[in-house]
């Protein structure tokens, strides 16, 4: 398999002395939907700005499908497309013209990019306003105009930090979309997010940053099994009675109508509402409490970890 | 590299040329009080200089002055904002060369310079009637002058943190400098110590060549303005090249 992104011993020290990445080791495979998570501070953003030529590293190595950063930096570019955090476009240039400039600078002419930029801006919902001010679209459309900026030279590596950060639902689901579509075409999508449901939903792969340290690194699907339990909320439209025997589960009367319910991996569901129907409590609703991997996340990235 | 080249440049055309009150038409107003002030009103009372009417002696150097400032304002402007808005890392991660980028931005000062600067030669030619001695010396003047404003423009855009960065230099360093630097009078009429002064003030040159090609009289040799001008061209380039690479300001 190969490699679309090694870094080794990445290291970052500012100039106030703040070790934001201290020596992490990373590998992406071509073609993989890979999370990079941690909380604020982490030094997700930090790694992102190295990778794609925006800070200055201290010290070790950033390799992008076998092209070493140091040795290849223009044709390292070439091959990244970012969507960053911040905005950062004019936004007294129109939507259209930043996408075609962004393309220019890539050396992409005119007209190609005009081809590219219109099928770009239909995708991403922002064809009535291609002529319009950056600064007049909404959040959310400025996060999409960003978005087609970074696919505007067609990358083979596409870096997204918190690409759907308030951007509507109905929206997220058709970005979300777009992306996994954009995957499956051959395309590396390196995915930072707040929302852990994001990157549960999309990524194969995961790492997870806590103070400038990878305390992760494995496929989804293995992390998720590591989690050993599930938090439920169960809700029923009857009056729930005061005493409920909690032999196989463990619960919590939240109030007249909600119960919260500690499922252990040896416990599924369906026991658990056989066990309360037994006890005359009918169950309507049933959602989870907190999200698996946020679960996970919060107990890697915690402070005593 | 050449599309991305020309993409700056007309990225940067398009700025000003939208904001066209603001960059084109403040230096028509100030030249035309300037012809109606210095010309019209002192100018027959001052009567001629170096052989020639008051008014038109002056032209070369308010057009000069024109083309220093907005050469000078449009890098520093267009340089700095795109730091101050982040959008200088749409370049910053592309594969644009450093000297490209260094080339366009200081190429789309000298365009400023250019088009503010034939507007305020069109306003003149209302107010009094001349013919440009020496196309060929007017232009090499004006481009090295315009050049090298440009490149001083980008070194004090990499170097400025806020707003008022950008504009100390202006007000009080690069203004002073041109009205010393004979935009309105010869320094042959200056006393011999000032005169020596002003030789050290490189705008001196820059008008003086330029009073040249316009109406064929100097005070200075023609060749030792234009190599002062490159000389001082190729140390603004060699440090502005280098601080760019270096990502002073611009990377942490």
């Amino acid at each position: 398999m190969q490699v679309a992104l090694s870094i080794k011993n990445l290291q970052k020290t500012y100039a106030n002395q703040l070790h934001a990445l201290k020596g992490i080791d990373l590998q992406v495979e071509k073609g993989d939907f890979f999370a990079l998570l941690g909380s604020n501070g982490a030094g997700k953003t930090t790694a992102i700005g190295i990778v794609c030529g925006l800070l200055h590293k201290t010290k070790g190595s950033v390799e992008i499908l076998g092209l070493d950063q140091d040795t290849h930096e223009n044709e390292v570019k070439r091959l990244i497309g970012l969507m960053p955090q911040e905005f950062n476009f004019n936004p007294f240039e129109p939507i259209e013209e930043i996408l075609i400039n962004q393309a220019g600078f890539h050396g992409i002419n005119k007209s190609m990019a005009k081809v590219q930029s219109d099928i770009l801006l239909k995708k991403m919902e922002l064809w009535d306003k291609r002529l319009d001010m950056a600064k007049s679209l909404s959040g959310g459309m400025k996060r999409r105009l960003m978005l087609a900026r970074a696919l505007i030279h067609q990358p083979k590596i596409l870096i997204l930090d918190e690409p759907t950060a308030g951007v509507d639902v109905e929206i997220r689901r058709s970005i979300w979309a777009y992306l996994k579509e954009l995957n499956s075409e051959g395309m590396t999508i390196i995915l930072t997010t707040h929302y852990l449901e994001e990157a549960e939903s999309l990524c194969r792969n995961i790492a997870i940053l806590n103070e400038g340290e990878v305390v992760e690194q494995t496929s989804m699907k293995k992390l998720l099994a590591n989690v050993s339990h599930q938090v439920l909320i169960l809700e029923s439209l009857s009056v729930l009675p005061k005493n409920i025997t909690q032999e196989k589960f463990a619960c919590e009367r939240l109030d007249d109508h909600s119960l919260q319910v500690v499922l252990e991996a040896d416990i599924n569901i369906t026991d658990v509402l056989q066990d309360l129907s037994t006890q005359g409590v009918s169950v309507d609703y049933v959602r989870s409490a907190q999200n698996r991997l946020e679960t996970l996340f919060l107990c890697l990235t915690a402070k005593d970890n | 590299m050449w599309v991305a080249y020309k993409t700056i440049v007309i990225r940067d055309v398009l700025r000003f040329s939208r904001i066209w009150v603001q960059t084109i038409f403040p230096p028509i107003i100030t030249t035309t009080l300037y012809l109606l002030i210095f010309g019209g009103l002192m100018g027959e009372r001052i009567g001629q200089m170096q052989g020639i009417d008051y008014l038109q002696y002056i032209i070369p150097g308010i057009i000069l002055m024109t083309v220093i400032t907005n050469a000078y304002s449009n890098t520093v402007m267009s340089f700095f904002l795109s730091k101050f808005n982040h959008s200088i890392e749409e370049l910053l991660v592309s594969p644009v060369p450093y000297w490209v980028i260094l080339l366009g931005y200081t190429s789309g000062g000298v365009v400023r310079g250019f088009v503010v600067g034939c507007c305020v030669l069109i306003t003149t030619s209302f107010f009094v009637e001349f013919e440009i001695d020496s196309i060929g010396i007017t232009f090499v003047t004006f481009l090295l002058t315009a050049i090298l404003f440009s490149l001083a423009g980008f070194i004090n855009a990499i170097y400025a943190k806020s707003f008022d960065d950008v504009t100390i230099v202006p007000t009080f360093i690069l203004m002073p400098m041109t009205y010393l630097g004979g935009m309105f009078y010869s320094i042959d009429i200056l006393p011999e110590f000032w005169q020596d002064v002003s030789r050290f003030n490189p705008i001196y040159y820059m008008v003086d060549s330029f009073r040249l090609g316009f109406l064929g009289v100097s005070t200075s040799d023609f060749w030792t303005s234009v190599s002062v001008l490159l000389i001082m061209i190729i140390i603004l380039a060699i440090v502005s090249f280098y601080l760019l690479k270096k990502g002073v300001n611009i990377k942490t």
